[in-house]
């Protein structure tokens, strides 16, 4: 029901033109009133407080779709902080999964998703939570093409009080919405690619009828495949805030995909791909940024890795299982 | 988004499959094969008969079998539990594993009223274990090419030809083979059927063929003009590429396809928990269970599927193209891992385990179908060709 009233505002208003204009700083109020006004982004808040209660479950396929979009605001960051925290502020409103204290008090927050956009941010200083103005903060951005990404430094004199010691939720919240859509973006690189195979004529035939092309895009699929019910298992649970283990393979297991999908896809695109009028350059950069953002493979499996060795006695199948179970039903 | 995908979606065990595998861990508590590790890893191609016999003792051979013939009558969530607990032990299963997994379904499938009465109630006994004789020397991934000919005679059918690759029919009582009964070559899928075949007839012939690690798990069958009844014929006459088809979903979906390297993997854990593990050997080991959390869960999608009745053939053939790669990576990982210090003493078990699983990997992504030819027919399920 909210997925599709979502999707019809995506397909209206998030069109790659707009992606595309507030990459370059354009304007963004249009699209995020779009979704504020309609309430879209209190799914998390309680109904009591003129939410809608929604559970993790319900936002697998909103937070998909923003990936399917390649959504260029902070709504899936505003969704999830209202689990966090109950009195957000009206605004656009992002998550800084790790952050730390400069020599001179000032705090740093690294490469933080829509750091250019927000309005504020929902920050973990070492399992601390604070809600920063962003407006407060100098942004430099990563001078990354076409990123919204950038480093945050509040003086010291701005930074209030903690709010919460769960501020490693931030961090294992993102990473969850990340999962998710790298998963969506990749489903739009699949269709795009396949699409293109089709049409795409060499040598008297669709490049799609080449073995060699058919079994890339086989693997291709595979990936998306895996990279999807890894981000189901983050979000599988009637909880409010994806669980550790959940959140990081499916993290992990998606950033695992990226190199490989991306590069499929550039590869069957041929020149035409790299370019910046085709739509697929929106996709592929997000998921390179998806993927480093909040941590990599390298640092979730970590975590997997560590949670298996902090088990004597256990065996893989029994802790993989142990994952999937720790789901109320 | 591409259709093929959607059969994939989260799937929990339900609580009465759960609730076996308690019964399951305790059975092989008491009767897993005090082995060391390597021959443990030899996993579904390990041949145990006695153990075999064990497990049928308990019901559990033609788990899904009805219970009028002495089966289980248990359901594919049951059976992803037997096996996956059974792999994870690497218990030896490969001497029931076929008529388990394929020949007691099909002839449940596809038998005759007599056929059924006499093997399937054989089979939940471990009284007959079962080959599939498909490939030949000169019809390997092109199987509808096969050569192996059966003709009609006054008695039943007399056959002639030659079966290779054939895993386990030095131990087997009875090969379902396909074979041409009309036709030529050129026919290609028309003119196939199956028949079961008692190995012990005269006419037949069965030399095991000892592969790179000194094991001999398959075997080449030839057939020298063999009598057979009429009632060696399963199914209908020119109905064999169909009724082979109709198990793939099956063959190819399950935890067999991504658990050949499990017990290397948890040997490696213990190893790292034992001795201290860097950063990196913590990633690495996190990056297989993340795959294998991942794996499992599109396989228990398939089976939620299979348990509906339904035949996810493309499907099927995904997760084990994308399983088989996983378990090939495992032991091409590890073997980096263990020697990156040459200065530290490693594990023996482990580094024969991991030579081993080195040595026979290659094996996973050709058995049941090759790479190749999976990765074809996914992509015509995507809409291409
Ligand atoms: C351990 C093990 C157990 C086995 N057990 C059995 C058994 O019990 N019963 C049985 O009947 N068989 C069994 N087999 C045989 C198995 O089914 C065959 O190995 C498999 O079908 C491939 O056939 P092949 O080995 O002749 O290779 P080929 O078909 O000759 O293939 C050689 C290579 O060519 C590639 N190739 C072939 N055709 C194409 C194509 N159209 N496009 C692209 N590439 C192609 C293949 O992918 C492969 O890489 C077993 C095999 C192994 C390894």
């Amino acid at each position: 029901m909210f997925t599709e009233a979502i999707e019809k505002i995506l397909a209206d208003l998030c069109t790659p033109t707009r992606v595309r204009a507030v990459e370059e700083g354009g304007d963004a109020t249009l699209l995020w009133n779009a979704l504020q006004d309609s309430g879209f982004l209190e799914l998390l808040t309680p109904e009591a407080q003129d939410g809608a209660g929604l559970t993790l479950e319900s936002l697998l396929p909103i937070f998909t779709a923003f990936g399917r979009y390649a959504l260029p605001v902070p709504a899936a960051q505003s969704i999830a902080a209202r689990a966090l925290l109950r009195d957000c502020p009206t605004g656009m409103l992002t998550l800084a999964g790790s952050a730390w204290r400069q020599a001179d008090g000032s705090l740093c927050a690294p490469q933080v998703a829509f750091g250019l956009l927000a309005d504020f941010a929902l920050v973990n200083l070492q399992g601390e939570l604070l809600l920063l103005d962003c407006h407060l903060a100098r942004r430099q951005s990563m001078g990354v093409h076409g990123s919204q990404c950038a480093t945050l430094f509040w003086p010291a004199e701005s930074v209030g009080k903690a709010i919460g010691n769960n501020g490693e939720e931030v961090r294992v919240f993102h990473a969850a919405i990340h999962a998710a859509t790298i998963a969506g973006a990749m489903e739009r690189v699949l269709d795009m690619t396949l699409e293109y195979c089709n049409d795409r004529v060499q040598f008297g035939k669709a490049i799609g009828k080449f073995q060699a092309v058919q079994h890339q895009l086989s693997v291709m699929a595979e990936q998306v495949a895996a990279s999807r019910i890894a981000a189901e298992l983050a979000f599988s649970a009637a909880l409010q805030v994806p669980q550790l283990l959940p959140a990081a393979i499916a993290k992990a297991r998606t950033s695992m995909a990226v190199p490989q999908v991306s590069a499929i896809a550039h590869a069957l695109f041929g020149a035409i791909g790299i370019t910046e009028e085709l739509d697929l350059q929106l996709f592929t950069r997000r998921l390179h940024e998806w993927r480093i953002s909040e941590g990599s493979e390298s640092y979730w499996n970590g975590i997997v890795g560590q949670a298996f060795l902090d088990q004597p006695g256990t065996c893989a199948s029994h802790f993989v299982r142990h994952v999937a179970l720790t789901q109320p039903a | 988004m591409s259709s093929l995908l959607d059969a994939f979606r989260l799937t929990g065990l339900p609580a009465h499959a759960e609730a076996f595998r308690a019964e399951v861990k305790a059975f092989l508590a008491e009767h897993l094969p005090q082995v060391p590790v390597d021959v443990r890893a030899r996993s579904w191609t390990g041949f145990d008969a006695d153990f075999s016999r064990q497990l049928a003792q308990r019901g559990w051979v033609g788990l899904t079998l009805p219970a009028a013939y002495g089966g289980a009558g248990l359901d594919a969530f049951s059976r992803f539990v037997l096996v996956e607990e059974l792999l994870s032990a690497g218990a030896p299963v490969a001497a029931h594993w076929i008529a388990d997994r394929q020949s007691g379904p099909l002839i449940l499938k596809f038998g005759s009223d007599a056929q059924k009465d006499f093997y399937l109630p054989r089979i939940c006994a471990g009284k007959a274990f079962f080959c599939i004789g498909m490939s030949e020397p000169n019809s390997g991934s092109d199987l509808a090419s096969v050569r192996s000919r059966a003709t009609r005679c006054p008695e039943g059918w007399r056959l002639s030809g030659r079966k290779i690759w054939t895993t386990n029919a030095h131990h087997a009582d009875y090969m379902i083979a396909l074979v041409r009964t009309s036709g030529s070559p050129e026919d290609r899928q028309s003119g196939l059927s199956q028949f079961i075949i008692d190995l012990k007839q005269p006419g037949i012939s069965v030399r095991p063929i000892v592969d790179l690690a000194g094991d001999a798990h398959f075997s080449e069958v030839a057939f020298d003009d063999v009598l057979l009844g009429e009632d060696a014929l399963v199914g209908e006459e020119g109905s064999g590429w169909k009724q082979v088809n109709a198990e793939l979903a099956f063959e190819r979906s399950g935890p067999e396809r991504f658990y050949s390297s499990v017990v290397l993997l948890d040997l490696w854990a213990e190893c790292l928990r034992r001795n201290g593990a860097t950063a990196q050997e913590t990633a690495l080991l996190g990056s297989f269970l993340t795959q294998l959390t991942c794996l499992r869960n599109l396989s228990l999608a398939l089976t939620a599927l299979l348990a509906k009745g339904e035949s996810p053939v493309v499907e099927a053939a995904l997760v084990k193209d994308i399983g088989t790669e996983f378990e090939q990576a495992i032991p091409t990982a590890i073997a980096a891992a263990i020697s990156a210090h040459p200065d530290k003493p490693v594990d023996e078990a482990l580094y024969r385990t991991v030579a081993y699983l080195n040595q026979v990997a290659p094996t996973f992504s050709l058995r049941g179908g090759t790479r190749e030819i999976l990765r074809g027919m996914i992509a015509r399920g995507l809409g291409l060709r």
